[in-house]
Order: structure tokens, then C-alpha cells, then sequence
């Protein structure tokens, strides 16, 4: 070819390479119809989900359904006043206990453990497998050490809220660890070579610096605790009380837990009402998603 | 001096202090994990003081909670069932979700990438009863009987483990996907420098680069599969049983023990004790998953960080 047919080549083809062969068009073609398939069907099964739950939930939605009991008469004057109080005591439960040691053990594991010391490979390779136990594996721990056993509390709401403080701790501890590692070094020299101890750098500067990160991921981990069905069920959580929690050691139910007994109750009457109830647990999520996403584009530090 | 010297002891006691107190915090998870293993391993050891552990493996009839004769004691059915259940939920998932893994890392302009991430996401952020309600309610009913005619019971596997795949999806692609994008470009340059396809390079240059991530990606979302409880417990079904028939119900490990335990059985009594023999076992199951996934993990990240 002349340089001249090259340039007329590169003009009309875009490339000078030889043009794939027809079989590798169609098998690009192929492959990227299944590829959008495959991001559709994640689309359509998020969008089925939400539509349905909004279809049978929507006309449950209303102020007595908030404050109503739970009522096994009359299904449709069912509410979830017990659950709502029930879950959002449990959050407050879990963000007392999880925000000291979640924060406190990831300081521990970025600013102080010597990775060369056997015990602190083993937190670290502890807390990766801890993430990833099954929800129903800490039920039987909140059962046999908590509700009975050593504490012996009784089915009551801090043996709840510790049962889910435990689950979503790992939760916790990952994220704060990357938000305080995410602080670069050069912020602790300059502090520590103006005399600060090690723990007022970390107090003043690398806390501080780091607080948005954290905060996602407390929330991130409140709100996997309040979505948690599955280890209520077997410390036994009340089912359908008409009573809030008076206090620490009160019998509780949650949210999931009262979604799940109307949705299997063989009364279909109640799936309005697990519905109804989906409805309210999803726009507390989304409220506190919405919030960790302010807080992330609020205060995140660029360095 | 003296003062400076004093204030100097003051200020290092005090950061020991807090040190300690830090790695106090840091050992509440060994705590954890030795607690869990305690309270399984104590109940486990009562159970096979009363019923042979030959029983237990080899045993195809689990009936615990029947009286008297009926009563028997063997995991198969339940294993078996968690892992029929886990099949059909990974052959939904792991296709979907590595094409969407391949799609966000290779294919996906930006734009595209900053909607579809969140939205799968938000997809691994609905609790699973969520999940649960949908099956029961709506996929069994409305797509399974309406839309594919499929005769099938009101508990059902094919439709707890496809909902239990739609579940498991965001795992396998999200972790898919950062192992696929850690991949470094130079590979990606290479290969299209050669004059491969963009086809080419996904499958046959990062793919194979990326195979321990993708790998670890896979075993999560089986561990995530197998310990999930609350979509089986909803919509597939109490009965522990054999076979292969995914239009009737089958019981998994982790639903068994959610639906046996309502916190009232009365401790130390046998039906108590098998709640602690299932959970030692997907315990043990979910760890070995686990492990091997973490371990897979660490790889590629030495291998290209």
C-alpha cells in the first residue's frame, strides 16, 4: 500500500487493521446483548420488587397503621406501632455499642497493632471471617450466651440489641479502618513533630479528618441491623405485641420480625399488611442512606 | 526539668492507658468468635452423647422434632436441600453477575457505570425478608404460575432459589468487578496493541488475570447462599426432605434452626441441642468458604497493589 492508500484506508475504516471477520462482529454483538441482559434482569428484579411491595402496601399506609397495634381480629386495623418502636430502639442500642468499639478497634488495628505480632494478624483475620458468618450463626450466640446461659437476660431488647451490635461490628470496623488509613501519613508526622502524643494526633487530626468515612459506616451497619430478621427469630422476639418496650429489659418485636409473621400468617388478609410494613422499613433505609451519602459529599476530606 | 520530666511519665502512662484500652475494644471480636465456638462445640458434644454420629451424617430421615419413634436424626435432607437450593441460586447468579461484573469493568462508559453501580447496590441493601415476601407473595403466584404455567406447590424451590440468586447477584458482581479492574492496564494495552478484539481482551486477557478474585467472588456468594434464611424460611418450605423436584419445598440448614428456635424450647432439651448441631455444621460449611475466599482475595491484591 502507498501512503496515500493507507490515509484513504484510515479515513473510511476508522482503522488501518484488517476489519474483523463477520463471526467476531456477531459474537461482540452476542456478548454484549447478554452483558446488558444480565444488568436488566438486576434492574427488573429491584423494580418487581419495589412495585409489588408498593401495589399491596401503598393503600395500608396511613397514620393509624403507624400507631396502631398489631390486632389478630381485625386485620385491617393491624399497625406496627410496637415493631417501629421496637426497631428504632434497637438502632439506638446498636449505634451505643457499635460506635466506641467499631471506632476503637480500627484505631487499634491502623494506628497501633505491629503487624508482625501473631495476635494482631489474628484480630484482623478474625474480623474478615466474623463479616461473613451467617446471620443465623449470632442468633444461637445472642441464644446461648445472652438470653440464657452467662447473662441470662431473658428475650428482652438489649439482648437483642447486643445480638445485632455483634453481627454488624465487622461492618463497622472495615469501613473505619479505610476512612482512618485514607488520612495520609504526612498529617501525623507534621502533628507529631510539633510535640502531639500519639493519641492527640490521632484525637485532633486523623479523627477529625476521617469522621465521614466512619459515619457511613455506622450507618451502613445500622442499617443491616435493622433489616436483620433471621437472629431476632431465634432469641425469640415477641410476635405481634400490643405493647412497646418499657424499658432495657422489656419483651420486644422489630419491624422484620412482624413483616415475617404477617407475611407467613395462613390469614392472607395480613399481606397488606406486610406490605405496608416492607413500605415503612425501606423508607427508613433509604432515609438513612440518604444521609450517609450527604454526610460522604458534605465532610469527606480531599488530601 | 524535674516538671518536664514528670509531665513526660504523665503523658506516656496515659497513652498506654489508652492503648490498652484500644486493644480491649480490638479483642471484643476474638471474644466473639471464641463464644460462638464455645456455645456451638458445648451443645454439639451433648447431642452426640445422645445420638450416634453415624446417625447424624449417614442418616436420611431428619425428624427431630416428631416424638418417639418417628424421631430421627439425619442431616442428609437438610444438606442436601441447602445445597440443591444453593445450586439454583448460583446458576442464576454467577452468570448474571460475572457478565455484569465484565460489563461495569470493560464495557461500561462512565455515565453508565455511576447509575448502575448504585442501583445494584441498592439491590444488596433490601433486607431479606424483602426477598422472602417477593417469592412468596409474588414471584411464586405471579411469574412462576402466571406468566410460565409452571405447576408448583405454594412452597417451592425453584422459586425461593432464584429469588435467593437475585440475592446473591450484587455479591458476585461487586466483587467481581474490583478484582476485574484491578487488573492493570498495561495487560489491557498489550493485548489490544496485538490487535485483539475487545471481546478478546475481556475474556481471554482479563478474566484469566483476574481468575482468584472472580474466584473468591463466586465462593462468597456461595457462602452468602448457604447461610441465607430468611427467603428459605418464607417461601421454600419446613419439610426437610430428598429429591430433586424444584416445584415442591425444601428446608435448608439455616432455616431449620430459625424456624426450630422461637426462644422458648427449653434448654438442654434434645430439640435444643440440634439447633447447635446445625449451626456447628454451616458454621463449619460458611468458614471453609470463607477462608478459601479470603485467601483468594489477598492473593490478587499482592499480586497487583
Amino acid at each position: 500500500m502507498t501512503g496515500a492508500q493507507i490515509a484513504a484506508a484510515a479515513r473510511t475504516r476508522t482503522s488501518v487493521l484488517p476489519r474483523p471477520s463477520t463471526g467476531s462482529r456477531v459474537a461482540d454483538f452476542a456478548f454484549r446483548a447478554v452483558m446488558y441482559l444480565s444488568i436488566a434482569v438486576g434492574f427488573i428484579g429491584l423494580g418487581a420488587i419495589l412495585y409489588d411491595v408498593a401495589s399491596d402496601g401503598l393503600p395500608r399506609l396511613s397514620w393509624e397503621f403507624l400507631t396502631n397495634f398489631p390486632s389478630r381480629i381485625i386485620p385491617e386495623r393491624s399497625g406496627i406501632q410496637s415493631a417501629l418502636v421496637g426497631t428504632l430502639y434497637l438502632m439506638a442500642i446498636c449505634a451505643a455499642l457499635v460506635v466506641p468499639l467499631g471506632v476503637a478497634t480500627a484505631i487499634y488495628l491502623e494506628e497501633y497493632a505491629d503487624r508482625r505480632r501473631w495476635f494482631n494478624r489474628l484480630i484482623e483475620v478474625n474480623i474478615q471471617n466474623l463479616a461473613a458468618v451467617p446471620s443465623v450463626v449470632y442468633g444461637i450466640l445472642g441464644l446461648a450466651f445472652i438470653v440464657r446461659g452467662p447473662l441470662s437476660m431473658g428475650r428482652v431488647l438489649l439482648a437483642g440489641g447486643i445480638t445485632l451490635s455483634l453481627l454488624v461490628l465487622p461492618v463497622v470496623i472495615i469501613v473505619a479502618r479505610e476512612a482512618i488509613r485514607a488520612v495520609p501519613p504526612s498529617i501525623r508526622e507534621g502533628s507529631m513533630a510539633l510535640g502531639a502524643t500519639q493519641w492527640q494526633t490521632i484525637w485532633k487530626q486523623v479523627l477529625p479528618g476521617s469522621i465521614a468515612g466512619i459515619a457511613t459506616g455506622v450507618i451502613l451497619a445500622l442499617s443491616r441491623a435493622i433489616g436483620e430478621t433471621a437472629p431476632l427469630l431465634i432469641i425469640g422476639a415477641a410476635v405481634s405485641p400490643r405493647f412497646n418496650p418499657s424499658g432495657l429489659f422489656d419483651s420486644f418485636t422489630a419491624l422484620p420480625i412482624q413483616i415475617f409473621s404477617w407475611t407467613t400468617d395462613a390469614d392472607r388478609e395480613f399481606v397488606s399488611a406486610a406490605a405496608g410494613a416492607i413500605l415503612v422499613l425501606m423508607v427508613l433505609l433509604v432515609l438513612m442512606n440518604s444521609i450517609a451519602i450527604f454526610l460522604r459529599n458534605r465532610y469527606e476530606q480531599k488530601w | 526539668m524535674t516538671s518536664l520530666a514528670y509531665s513526660r511519665t504523665r503523658r506516656s502512662v496515659g497513652e498506654q492507658a489508652v492503648r490498652y484500652g484500644l486493644f480491649a475494644a480490638a479483642a471484643v471480636s476474638i471474644v466473639t468468635t471464641t463464644l460462638i465456638i464455645l456455645s456451638l462445640l458445648r451443645e454439639t458434644i451433648a447431642f452426640f452423647g445422645d445420638v450416634p454420629l453415624g446417625d447424624f451424617l449417614f442418616g436420611t430421615k431428619w425428624t427431630p422434632l416428631l416424638g418417639g419413634d418417628q424421631q430421627s436424626f439425619g442431616v442428609i435432607p437438610l444438606l442436601t436441600g441447602t445445597l440443591y437450593l444453593t445450586a439454583i441460586g448460583l446458576v442464576v447468579a454467577i452468570p448474571l453477575g460475572l457478565l455484569a461484573a465484565i460489563y461495569l469493568s470493560e464495557y461500561a462508559p462512565q455515565r453508565v457505570r455511576r447509575v448502575v453501580k448504585p442501583v445494584l447496590e441498592l439491590l444488596a441493601g433490601v433486607p431479606t425478608i424483602v426477598f422472602g415476601y417477593f417469592a412468596l407473595v409474588f414471584f411464586t403466584p405471579e411469574v412462576l404460575r402466571g406468566v410460565f404455567g409452571l405447576e408448583v406447590n405454594q412452597f417451592n424451590a425453584l422459586s425461593a432459589g432464584i429469588i435467593l440468586g437475585l440475592l446473591v447477584l450484587p455479591t458476585i458482581a461487586s466483587v467481581a468487578e474490583d478484582a476485574l479492574s484491578a487488573v492493570p492496564a498495561s495487560l489491557r494495552e498489550g493485548a489490544f496493541g496485538l490487535g485483539a478484539s475487545k471481546l478478546q481482551v475481556s475474556l481471554r486477557v482479563v478474566f484469566p488475570a483476574a481468575l482468584s478474585g472472580v474466584v473468591a467472588a463466586l465462593i462468597l456468594g456461595a457462602s452468602r447462599a448457604v447461610g441465607e434464611t430468611v427467603i428459605i424460611l418464607v417461601a421454600g418450605g419446613q419439610v426437610a426432605r430428598l429429591g430433586t423436584d424444584p416445584t415442591v419445598g425444601y428446608q435448608s440448614m439455616a432455616a431449620f434452626i430459625a424456624a426450630t428456635s422461637r426462644g422458648d424450647i427449653p434448654t438442654g432439651s434434645i430439640k435444643f441441642e440440634t439447633i447447635f448441631v446445625v449451626g456447628m455444621a454451616l458454621f463449619v460449611m460458611t468458614l471453609a468458604l470463607n477462608a478459601v475466599s479470603i485467601r483468594l482475595v489477598n492473593r490478587y491484591r499482592q499480586v497487583y497493589e
